[in-house]
Parts: structure tokens; C-alpha cells; sequence
């Protein structure tokens, strides 16, 4: 168990990037989620089947194959994810001493693939408000937006927030893939290079990194679990 | 009561749910400042034909007209048009999130543009004549089913509606809570309101109608003023109901 200690800068640089990682496209999921949710439930059919199409390519496609797309299939078109070099987000990068190409790929595969869950865990809480807001809202003269912002988002949200908070979790936990798509240094794929490459035992270094997930994942779920105790006071 | 061209005009208006043949060639004109009550038997399409009037439920064919134009399709134009009637429902429909007060300003602030300082003292005004302006900023949940069916008129009257729907709105009350209500209806129909009232309270339509309509299995099978509908009714469909329900 030595290499828990002895390579603790190790383990803690893995968690770190992973936790940027996971932050950044935990932001971008909610987002691009938040769209494709609204093109789901839009009044315009062609905006509605694109919302369903959307959900159905990347609900339905392995994240590995999703990661394969983004970290070989933007390259063979000649992108370097550059269009991820937005000012703010860029200055982030540099800050970070991650601007490598495989950092975006993996960010922009784990978000594409992550927006699909959190559009169905918006739209579940929708679903959630009874019929008769809605109807109630648009018997005012409300359009379509108004009525989602100030009478049917406001109360979805208290539906979403357990499932969405799910599909972050999953996500954290999903992002381990990207060690394997070129990205060096995250969790997981320090527990490949102290193992693989060092000769360190698997199991204590499996320990290690379990350790490092866990410390993002188990926080997470306690406060959704607080949430949840709130509403049911506030119901 | 009625003066110039009518307000809702329905013309051979045609519903299917699936096969079931829910509006069967419905003609009905309603002029301003009428109060009509639509009864009959449960299914007879009575609630559907409420609905269609603002289009919550759109129609297979046939035309409704409301002030001289024709329903627009979903959109800017119909949202329009469904800020000039106001809807009741049976389950009210108060926008739970929201305090009593909100539920009422909503409208006119977001759909109208008006400045929220003008609409609060109308809205406290109409939570005043509806007697529950003690209530303002509770939600919804934390009033009686009364309360709340009262503040959702409140809430139709603030955006200053041409015309009132009403869908079954005492159904869903405990029979003593049923009269504050219909109170509420009643000094609404006096002062000229024009009204399209789904109900089973046959005393409010013998005082408060100048008609009533009587539907039956999609069909408008009556339409007469409320004393010879109740005294005399013509079709056996009609004898049968009243029969039911009045016998007592």
C-alpha cells in the first residue's frame, strides 16, 4: 500500500484533471442538454425530430465509440477541436497546462454523449408538471417560451434535479475513459501508468484512484440526497 | 343582453378523438354579454366544446369565429387571441410555484407589457371583489378549493377578457365551497360578462343563463332560453336528464 503514499502527488494530479475534465463538461452537458430538451418538447416539428434524433445517435452509441469519433474522427477532418479555443474557455486551458488536442476531444465527447442523459432527466421533470400549468399558461396568452420559463421549467426542476444529478455521477465516472483516448495524467490513466509502467501492485493502486472517484462522486450524491429532504419538507 | 354581430360564432364544428366522434357538426352563436350554460350527460362533448373556443383543442373542420375573426393556427396570433378569453378550469390550475398575487399579475406583466406597480393594485382590486384579498401572498396549495377557484377567475378577469369560459369550475368542489363560487359567476353575469359556462348546477343556469344549451353523444341537441328548457324540454334525450338530476 506503500504506492498510496509514496505516489500520493501521483494520485492527486490524476484527481485533479480529472475533476477539471468533469467540471468543464459536467457545464457543457447541462447546457447542450438543456437544448436538445427544449427542441424535444418544442410546439415545430422539425425542431422536435431533431432533438429526437439527437437523443436517440448518442443515447444509443457506446461512449467508447463516441471517444473513438471525437479523438480520431475530428483529426482524419482536419480539426484539432480548435473551435473549443473560445477566449474565456481558452484561458482556462492554458491556465490548467492542459491545452493538449485530446483534452477537447475527450471534453467534446464526453459532453455530446452526457447532453443526451441530462435532456431526457429535464424532460422527465416536464413530464412531471401536470398537464394543467401548461394549459393554464397558454390559456393567458403565454407563448411557448414564456410559458416554459415562468410556469413549466421552475417546476420541473424539482423532478429533474435526482435524475440529473445521476447522470452526472454516471458521467464522472465515464470520464475514466478518456485516459485511454490520449489523455495523460487523469485518474485513470495514472493507475495504467503507476501499473503498467512503474510495476506497481494493481490492487492498492486500484484502491487509489477508487479513493479519488469516490471523493467526487460520494459528496455529490449526499447533496442531491439533501435536496431531495428539502423538497419533501417544501411539498 | 345581446347587441350587434356575436362574439363566438362555431360553425359546423367537427371533433374526432380517435374514432370516437366527440363534436358532431356543432353550430352555436353566442352574442356579447350573453351567458350561455352548456349541460348534459358526462362524454356529451360539452367540455370539448368549451375548449375549442380559445383551441386548446383544435378542431377536425367546421370554423369558430371570436370578435369577427377567424381562430388563428398555433402561434403569436393565437396567443393573441387567448389573452382576450379567459379560461376557468375544473382542477383550477393555479400555478403552484407561485403566490396567489403572482398567479393573478403573471399575465398582464409578461403577455400585456404592463408595469407591474398598475397591474398589483388591479390584481389586489380583483382579489378584493372575489373576497379572498386577505390570501394574496399564500400559494395556492394553502387555500380551500374555493379559494383557489375564485382566485383562478381572478386571475382570467386581470387580463380584462372579452369573453369568460368556464369548464365544469365547481366540479371539483366540496358542495359547501360551491356557492362562493358561483356567487362570484353570478355578479360576473349581471355586470355583462359575456360567458360560455360548462356546469351541472342547474341553479345557476335557471338564474344566471340567458340560454341553455343541452349536448348529448357530440350533438347540440337543445338551445332555449332557461324557463322553457327546464319547464319544457323537447327532445326525450333532455326529458331523460332532467329526469335523472332533478328528482333529487
Amino acid at each position: 500500500m506503500n504506492v498510496l503514499i509514496d505516489k500520493f502527488d501521483v494520485f492527486a494530479g490524476g484527481f485533479w484533471l480529472t475533476l477539471q475534465i468533469c467540471l468543464l463538461a459536467a457545464i457543457g452537458a447541462l447546457l447542450l442538454g438543456a437544448v436538445v430538451a427544449v427542441l424535444r418538447i418544442s410546439p415545430v416539428p422539425p425542431l422536435r425530430a431533431v432533438g429526437t434524433a439527437y437523443v436517440n445517435i448518442f443515447r444509443n452509441m457506446p461512449l467508447t465509440v463516441v471517444m473513438f469519433f471525437a479523438a480520431f474522427g475530428l483529426p482524419a477532418l482536419g480539426s484539432n477541436a480548435d473551435f473549443l479555443r473560445l477566449p474565456g474557455l481558452d484561458a482556462v486551458f492554458n491556465r490548467l497546462g492542459t491545452d493538449l488536442p485530446y483534452f477537447r476531444f475527450a471534453l467534446i465527447a464526453l459532453v455530446l454523449y452526457t447532453a443526451a442523459f441530462v435532456c431526457e432527466a429535464l424532460r422527465s421533470g416536464v413530464n412531471a408538471v401536470p398537464p394543467g400549468q401548461a394549459e393554464a399558461a397558454r390559456s393567458l396568452g403565454l407563448t411557448f417560451s414564456q410559458n416554459l420559463r415562468h410556469v413549466v421549467l421552475p417546476q420541473s426542476w424539482k423532478a429533474s434535479v435526482v435524475p440529473l444529478g445521476s447522470v452526472i455521477i454516471a458521467m464522472i465516472k465515464n470520464s475514466a475513459l478518456a485516459g485511454f483516448f490520449g489523455v495523460v495524467g487523469d485518474l485513470a490513466q495514472t493507475a495504467d501508468q503507476l501499473t503498467s509502467a512503474e510495476g506497481f501492485a494493481f490492487v492498492p493502486v486500484a484502491i487509489g484512484i477508487s479513493i479519488g472517484y469516490l471523493i467526487m462522486t460520494v459528496p455529490l450524491g449526499a447533496l442531491l440526497d439533501r435536496i431531495e429532504k428539502r423538497q419533501a419538507v417544501a411539498r | 343582453m345581446t347587441t350587434g354581430e356575436p362574439l363566438i360564432v362555431l360553425d359546423s364544428v367537427n371533433k374526432w378523438f380517435g374514432p370516437l366522434h366527440v363534436l358532431d357538426d356543432v353550430s352555436l352563436s353566442v352574442g356579447r354579454g350573453e351567458v350561455v350554460v352548456v349541460i348534459g350527460p358526462s362524454g356529451s362533448g360539452k367540455s370539448t366544446l368549451c375548449r375549442t373556443i380559445n383551441r386548446l383543442e383544435p378542431i377536425n373542420s367546421g370554423t369558430i369565429t371570436f370578435d369577427g375573426q377567424p381562430l388563428p393556427a398555433e402561434g403569436k396570433a393565437l396567443a393573441k387571441l387567448r389573452s382576450e378569453v379567459g379560461m376557468v378550469f375544473q382542477s383550477f390550475n393555479l400555478f403552484a410555484h407561485k403566490t396567489i398575487l403572482e398567479n393573478v399579475t403573471l399575465g398582464p406583466v409578461k403577455v400585456r407589457k404592463e408595469k407591474p406597480a398598475a397591474v398589483r393594485e388591479r390584481a389586489l382590486a380583483l382579489l378584493d371583489r372575489v373576497g379572498i384579498a386577505n390570501q394574496a401572498d399564500k400559494f395556492p396549495a394553502q387555500l380551500s378549493g374555493g379559494q383557489q377557484q375564485r382566485a383562478a377567475i381572478a386571475r382570467a378577469l386581470a387580463m380584462q377578457p372579452k369573453a369568460m369560459l368556464f369548464d365544469e369550475p365547481t366540479s371539483a368542489l366540496d358542495p359547501e365551497m360551491v356557492g362562493e363560487v358561483l356567487e362570484v359567476m353570478t355578479s360576473l353575469a349581471s355586470e355583462g360578462m359575456t360567458m360560455v359556462v360548462v356546469t351541472h348546477e342547474m341553479g345557476f343556469a335557471r338564474h344566471a343563463a340567458n340560454r341553455v344549451i343541452f349536448m348529448a353523444d357530440g350533438q347540440l341537441v337543445e338551445d332555449a332560453p332557461p324557463a322553457e328548457f327546464f319547464a319544457n324540454p323537447r327532445s326525450a334525450r333532455a326529458k331523460d336528464f332532467l329526469s335523472k338530476i332533478l328528482t333529487h
